[in-house]
């Protein structure tokens, strides 16, 4: 495949097709390439007759609007799902398979399901399918992530649904739509069975793990409709990866630092990882376990079953900094008090 | 890579527009792409050129202008420029930074011709 344009065709890029006058590369000192680093760009109108069409519309907008319906599907089931992404060689597909065998051996009554995104095979829906967890494979083809649109069809395929209404679920909504046009068998009622679901960080009533394209970069930009993304990172990556594919670790509520077990053999700087991660989004949690011997499972069970809840720890921060200016006032008032 | 996408996804935006308001070709697009907003602007560009022959941006120039990245600085209180995620407040070298500008990722307006 063509790595500059992505096709599948077996054309050449002749470097002396590209405009060099109309490049956004800029080359440091050391000859290293910087895209995107430009000055902003400002056009001028030419003195053509013709009309300009405003849009001024969201570029992702049609797959945000997709995503936001899953959001609403998934709420109103009181569904988890979480997107989860990485480099490929990262672990996911083992963390999935060991997270599903250890989530039936604590609750063996909670509805799973997985989504797996590869661009070809369908290797890792079998794996995930030989835990007992129904799986969908959506191979994208040339493509380098899943969107919102792939995960509304998966979805509408898998029994995840059906097993929620089998264990009593009702919707929250008589206005609720489903996105499968199948008649189901459950009552609408009003009536809030699974009142704990419908708020960030409840006990889910089920899960639904995405497991996206092993890509660090073109996953952030695509919203499934998830909870919240997850990035897994192996410490056998380099510990600045963090620092390299910023807009994913901007965009996790947590990172898992995966295959510490592997630790002794390296030189890997866990602290480093981390503080990087922070520094990149101060918000996100981390979690660092070995999906080969269980190490750190348990907190990521507990975190999955607590509903994924993120941490507002710029709220902290916030009240922290509150705090100190009112102390800070009352010294300034106490004089003339 | 994701670019290629994001083509697409602009070439279906202006032919809904077409299909609403008609026109024949379009002569100008311009986007809107930040500096945070995680998209390679020369990977957009060759994707446009790569898709437009054949459709309504056969022959279109493409302006693609870059708004800078802006944050709000918890600790400082301040806004303060970014220029790229994971880079520190320039005032007290704090990463409690809210991107305030420079994420956007928009289609502007479309010069179009009627025949």
């Amino acid at each position: 495949m063509c790595v500059v344009c992505g096709c599948g065709t077996g054309h050449s890029h002749d470097k002396t097709e590209a405009p060099a006058t109309d490049s956004d590369v800029q080359v440091d000192a050391t000859g290293d390439l910087h895209y995107g680093a430009g000055q902003a760009r400002v056009s001028v109108p030419g003195m053509s007759q013709a009309r300009t069409i405003r849009l001024e519309q969201d570029i992702l907008g049609e797959n945000d609007r997709h995503a936001a319906r899953n959001r609403e599907n998934f709420t109103a089931h009181g569904v988890l799902a979480l997107n989860l992404v990485s480099s490929p060689g990262s672990g996911k597909t083992t963390l999935l398979c060991s997270t599903l065998m250890a989530l039936r051996q604590r609750r063996a009554d909670l509805p799973l399901a997985v989504i797996e995104g590869d661009q070809q095979t369908r290797h890792d829906a079998e794996r995930i399918r030989e835990t007992g967890v129904p799986a969908i494979q959506i191979n994208t083809g040339k493509g380098c992530h899943l969107d919102a649109r792939m995960i509304t069809e998966a979805y509408s395929r898998l029994p995840l649904h059906d097993a929620l209404h089998a264990a009593g679920h009702t919707h929250q909504s008589p206005m609720h739509s489903h996105v499968d046009q199948q008649p189901h068998a459950h009552v609408q009622t009003q009536q809030h069975q699974h009142s704990h679901h419908a708020h960030d960080g409840g006990e889910p009533a089920g899960m639904l793990f995405i497991e996206n394209v092993g890509n660090l970069v073109c996953p952030a930009l695509w919203d499934l409709g998830e909870a919240g993304k997850v990035a897994i990172l192996s410490v056998t990556e380099g510990e600045d990866k963090p620092l390299k594919y910023p807009d994913m670790f901007a965009a996790a509520r947590l990172m898992i630092l995966n295959k510490i077990d592997l630790l002794p053999h390296l030189d890997f700087d866990v602290q480093r990882c981390l503080d990087y991660a922070r520094q990149v989004n101060p918000q996100i949690q981390i979690i660092q376990l070995s999906a080969r011997d269980g190490t750190g499972l348990d907190a990521w069970l507990d975190w999955l079953l607590a509903g994924a809840p993120a941490v507002d720890r710029r709220a902290a921060r916030i009240a922290e900094l509150e705090a100190e200016l009112a102390r800070l006032k009352a010294q300034v008032e106490a004089p003339h008090a | 890579m994701h670019e290629v996408s994001l083509a697409g996804g602009i070439l279906s935006a202006v032919e809904a527009a077409a299909r609403r308001d008609p026109f024949v070709r379009v002569s100008r697009l311009r986007l809107e792409a930040g500096t945070l907003a995680g998209v390679e602007i020369e990977a957009l560009r060759f994707a446009l050129e790569a898709l437009a022959p054949g459709t309504l941006l056969a022959g279109a120039q493409i302006d693609i202008e870059q708004p800078p990245g802006q944050a709000w600085c918890l600790d400082c209180a301040i806004s303060v420029p970014l220029i790229e995620r994971g880079a520190g407040c320039p005032q007290c070298g704090g990463f409690w930074l809210q991107p305030t500008g420079g994420t956007e990722l928009r289609i502007l307006d479309l010069q179009v011709e009627d025949h």
